[in-house]
């Protein structure tokens, strides 16, 4: 990995289990800051468990049992007695499918605004602007700001879900296979976002298509039956992978 | 292959006929109610019913006023005293509770709502009548003799509890994990999550609950009976005794038989208990059909 | 503490607050009629009729008229539920009906679930007048029969709904008619829910008091037809009730104790039976 970046998430010996089911298995993992690295592997190897690891999302699931250390900017966010909804603000999520929070297309970009900041009715409009404006929303949507956010494409509603993430100003925005549920079209303007946010933020990107990841991603970890095979700068690794299932995933023989 | 084929006509029409029949019942309800309830109509007017306040059969006097203000006072407290009790539960046991409470809790709130209304009027006897007028009523400087308002009230708000309680837990747990995501990953609290997301994804189902609770509540007859107090006046306060339109027709049916005036009457309280609940019930599923159809449940 | 959490932890404590009002209700009643009901419970109580002194003081024989009558109405209402909610809850099948009637069919079940138990005992009531009959276990079995029917028909017709498209093909594409799919395979597969439906609909028709107080009347015998009135342990335990002697209240705690046990009783074979059919079931 190149010198240069920092070290925004790491993960030391990060074991999770649903039901005593082993999902992660001493995960080992460093993700650089301001950089899209992009998690690949067959489904059901654990991607999803992972990224979700990360701001601390898995607990509120039943039976889950998390071990290990994850470090963010050097902070265990495993410790107890934690604040974990600064650590989630910090972490904007992108899920599969959008998900509107059911209110209008503005209070959707508003509403993590006015949970943190004692902003002004102006301050939190023009941040909604902002953010609509990042996201290519706003000329679509300027002038049904007060319609439900239902009403919108899902191509649309995926980048509202975006802006939402982003107006909170978090480091990290963290994408559980955001184009899965989209039209080839719409699936392209979010990777094109994707990668003018990297600028700003770090991004994580969850992806079962090869071939998003060789276009987009900055940094490859490849897991395989909750472990991690291969980590590795792109180029590097999609051109010289060293072990032999990163090279059998890489010709398609397992997938 | 003719066998067959006659048991399979004969069989499908006598699943059509049965089917038809149930479909009709609420039909043959309504007109054999309202067609008893005819013969008070032609003497009495119908603002009269329901809004002259005195209730004396014998003398040929039919006036709902006090009764109809009994109902809506037992009913009206009852949910005042359970949705938010009930509405509370269910978020502590969707979105709260460890598995393991909540697997122990789910079967008790069942068990709650299978004890049978006699059972409630009794304990609400022994106990609920005992503490109202030893306990509560002294505390506001009221004498009472226990049977009243409030205690009828209090004995259906338990009654409603698992009513409300499991429909509402039902319907946040249709609402995909991913909202409660899509909240928490800005940042937001558990709390504020249930408070901004969850009410407002589930509002209709938690109206239609609160709906059907109110149709059982308004409807309950025995644990009502045993403890109202049955006295035909307007309560003065919330530990009057008083009387509701269901328990009307328990604490009257011995002697309505004596004319056939007073048996229309009995039959018009039933047919107006029937229509309330119906309208009600009819309003609740509705929305709560809507609020499914939303989440694709 | 910062003002959002501080409105978070004091609605937590609300919500426990709100919890520990319901269950405690619960086990206050359970307490209540152990506690009260517990004393007066014997061999006697189960096993003889109760007399006229039974309602006025201590002695005076048992309740087994009640319980003989609470049986006599609620298992044949339940199996004449059964028998009309299966031919619905069948008959309910997209092989059979139109989607929207179908829907009609079980909005006004819905419907008739939610209408007060009085209503029932005051329709059948009239019926009976109308017929120029008098309270009998026939009219407490038809009355106790409609308050079943939405019950027991909706559960069926919801598991009956799960049963999976595939299972019916296979049964078509064998041969079998729209009618034997619908009564042979479609229950099998069903059969959990169906179970649960049936004993959740006894829980009820055994437990309503209001139904039956006019329709099946009230007496210390057993009744020997169908014609004759009959006591059962909701109507037992309104009478007993309203005395005022805390000996006669005691008769009417047991009583509710032994209606307890029969309602628990029915609630665990429910979840037991139908966990146990449930291996039978292609998921």
């Amino acid at each position: 990995m190149s010198t240069e970046s920092r070290i925004q998430i790491e993960t030391k010996n990060l074991n999770v289990s649903f039901h005593d089911h082993v999902v992660l298995q001493n995960i080992d993992i460093k993700i650089p800051a301001k950089k899209l690295t992009a998690i690949i592997g067959p489904s059901g190897c654990g991607k999803t468990t992972l990224l979700k690891s990360f701001n601390r999302l898995l607990e509120i699931q039943d039976d889950v049992k998390i071990a290990g250390q994850i470090l963010v900017d050097g902070k265990n966010i495993l410790r107890p007695h934690l604040d974990v909804p600064d650590i989630r603000k910090k972490m904007g999520l992108l899920s599969q499918k959008p998900y509107p929070l059911p209110m209008s297309i503005r209070d959707n970009v508003a509403y993590g605004l006015r949970i943190h900041s004692n902003k002004n009715k102006d301050e939190i409009e023009k941040t909604v602007e902002h953010c609509l404006q990042e996201v290519g929303l706003w000329n679509e949507v300027k002038g049904r700001l007060h319609d439900p956010a239902s009403q919108l494409s899902v191509g649309q509603q995926q980048r509202l879900c975006l802006a939402r993430a982003i107006a909170v100003e978090p480091e990290v925005v963290l994408c559980d296979e955001p184009t899965s549920a989209l039209d080839p079209l719409a699936a392209q303007q979010i990777e094109k976002l994707l990668l003018k946010l990297k600028k700003d933020y770090t991004v994580v990107l969850v992806t079962h298509t090869l071939r998003q990841a060789k276009r987009v991603a900055d940094y490859v970890i490849f897991l395989y039956f909750g472990m991690v095979i291969e980590q590795g700068p792109a180029d590097i690794f999609f051109n010289n992978p060293k072990n032999p299932e990163t090279k059998a995933y890489l010709s398609g023989e397992i997938s | 292959m003719n066998r067959r084929k006659l048991r399979d006509f004969l069989g499908t029409k006598l699943m059509l006929v049965v089917t038809v029949a149930v479909s009709l019942l609420f039909f043959s309800i309504f007109f054999l109610l309202l067609f008893k309830s005819l013969l008070i109509f032609e003497q009495h007017s119908l603002t009269e019913i329901l809004f002259s306040s005195s209730w004396n059969p014998g003398f040929n006097q039919f006036g709902l006023y006090p009764i109809i203000v009994g109902t809506i006072l037992v009913t009206g407290i009852a949910l005042i005293i359970a949705v938010p009790i009930s509405i509370l539960s269910a978020v502590y046991i969707a979105e709260y509770a460890p598995k393991k409470v909540r697997k122990v809790i789910r079967p008790f709130i069942d068990v709650l709502a299978g004890v049978p209304s006699v059972v409630y009027g009794l304990c609400a006897l022994l106990f609920l009548v005992p503490f109202v007028k030893d306990v509560v009523a002294p505390w506001f400087g009221i004498e009472t003799t226990g049977y009243c308002i409030l205690t009828a009230s209090i004995t259906l708000a338990i009654m409603v509890f698992p009513i409300i309680i499991s429909l509402c837990v039902e319907s946040f747990h249709a609402i995909p994990l991913s909202l409660r995501e899509a909240s928490l990953s800005v940042g937001a609290t558990k709390w504020e999550t249930v408070k901004k997301v969850i009410f407002r994804a589930s509002a209709p189902s938690v109206i239609s609950a609160v709906f059907l609770g109110f149709g059982r509540a308004f409807g309950e007859t025995i644990a009502v009976n045993m403890v109202v107090g049955g006295i035909t006046r307007t309560p003065s306060t919330l530990f009057s005794p008083g009387q509701t339109l269901a328990s009307l027709i328990v604490s009257a049916y011995s002697d309505m038989m004596s004319s056939p005036l007073y048996e229309s009457a009995l039959m018009m309280v039933a047919l107006i208990l029937f229509i309330v609940v119906l309208l009600f019930n009819i309003f609740g599923i509705f929305v709560l059909r809507r609020a499914n159809k939303r989440w694709n449940v | 503490m910062n003002k959002r959490t501080l409105e978070e932890n004091i609605f937590k404590i609300l919500m426990m607050i709100s919890i520990s009002l319901v269950v405690g209700s619960l086990i206050i009643i359970v307490a209540l009629v152990i506690i009260n009901g517990a004393p007066a419970l014997s061999l006697d109580l189960l096993t003889q009729t109760s007399s006229g002194e039974f309602y006025l003081g201590a002695g005076g024989g048992g309740i087994l008229n009640a319980i003989v009558g609470s049986l006599l109405l609620a298992l044949p209402a339940t199996g004449l539920a059964c028998l009309i909610g299966i031919a619905i809850a069948l008959y309910l099948q997209k092989d059979f009906i139109h989607s929207w009637l179908a829907g009609f069919i079980r909005f006004s079940l819905d419907i008739l679930w939610g209408i007060p138990s009085i209503i029932y005992g005051v329709f059948c009531f009239l019926i009976m007048i109308y017929l120029g009959m008098s309270a009998s276990v026939m009219f407490g079995i038809i009355a106790l029969t409609l308050l079943e029917i939405p019950i027991i028909t909706r559960y069926m017709d919801e598991s009956i709904k799960l049963v999976p498209i595939g299972l019916k093909e296979g049964a078509y594409s064998l041969g079998s008619t729209k009618f034997e799919t619908a009564v042979k395979v479609v229950p099998r597969q069903a059969l959990p829910g169906i179970l649960a439906g049936i004993l959740l609909g006894l829980g009820r028709g055994i437990g309503d008091a209001a139904s039956i107080l006019f329709t099946a009347g009230f007496t210390n015998r057993i009744p020997s037809s169908i014609y004759d009135s009959t006591a059962a342990l909701p109507t037992m335990i309104f009478q007993l009730s309203t005395s005022s002697l805390p000996v006669v209240r005691q008769k009417a705690s047991a009583t509710a104790l032994v209606l307890l046990i029969i309602v628990f009783t029915i609630s665990i074979l429910s979840r037991t039976l139908s966990k146990r059919y449930m291996k039978h079931v292609i998921k």
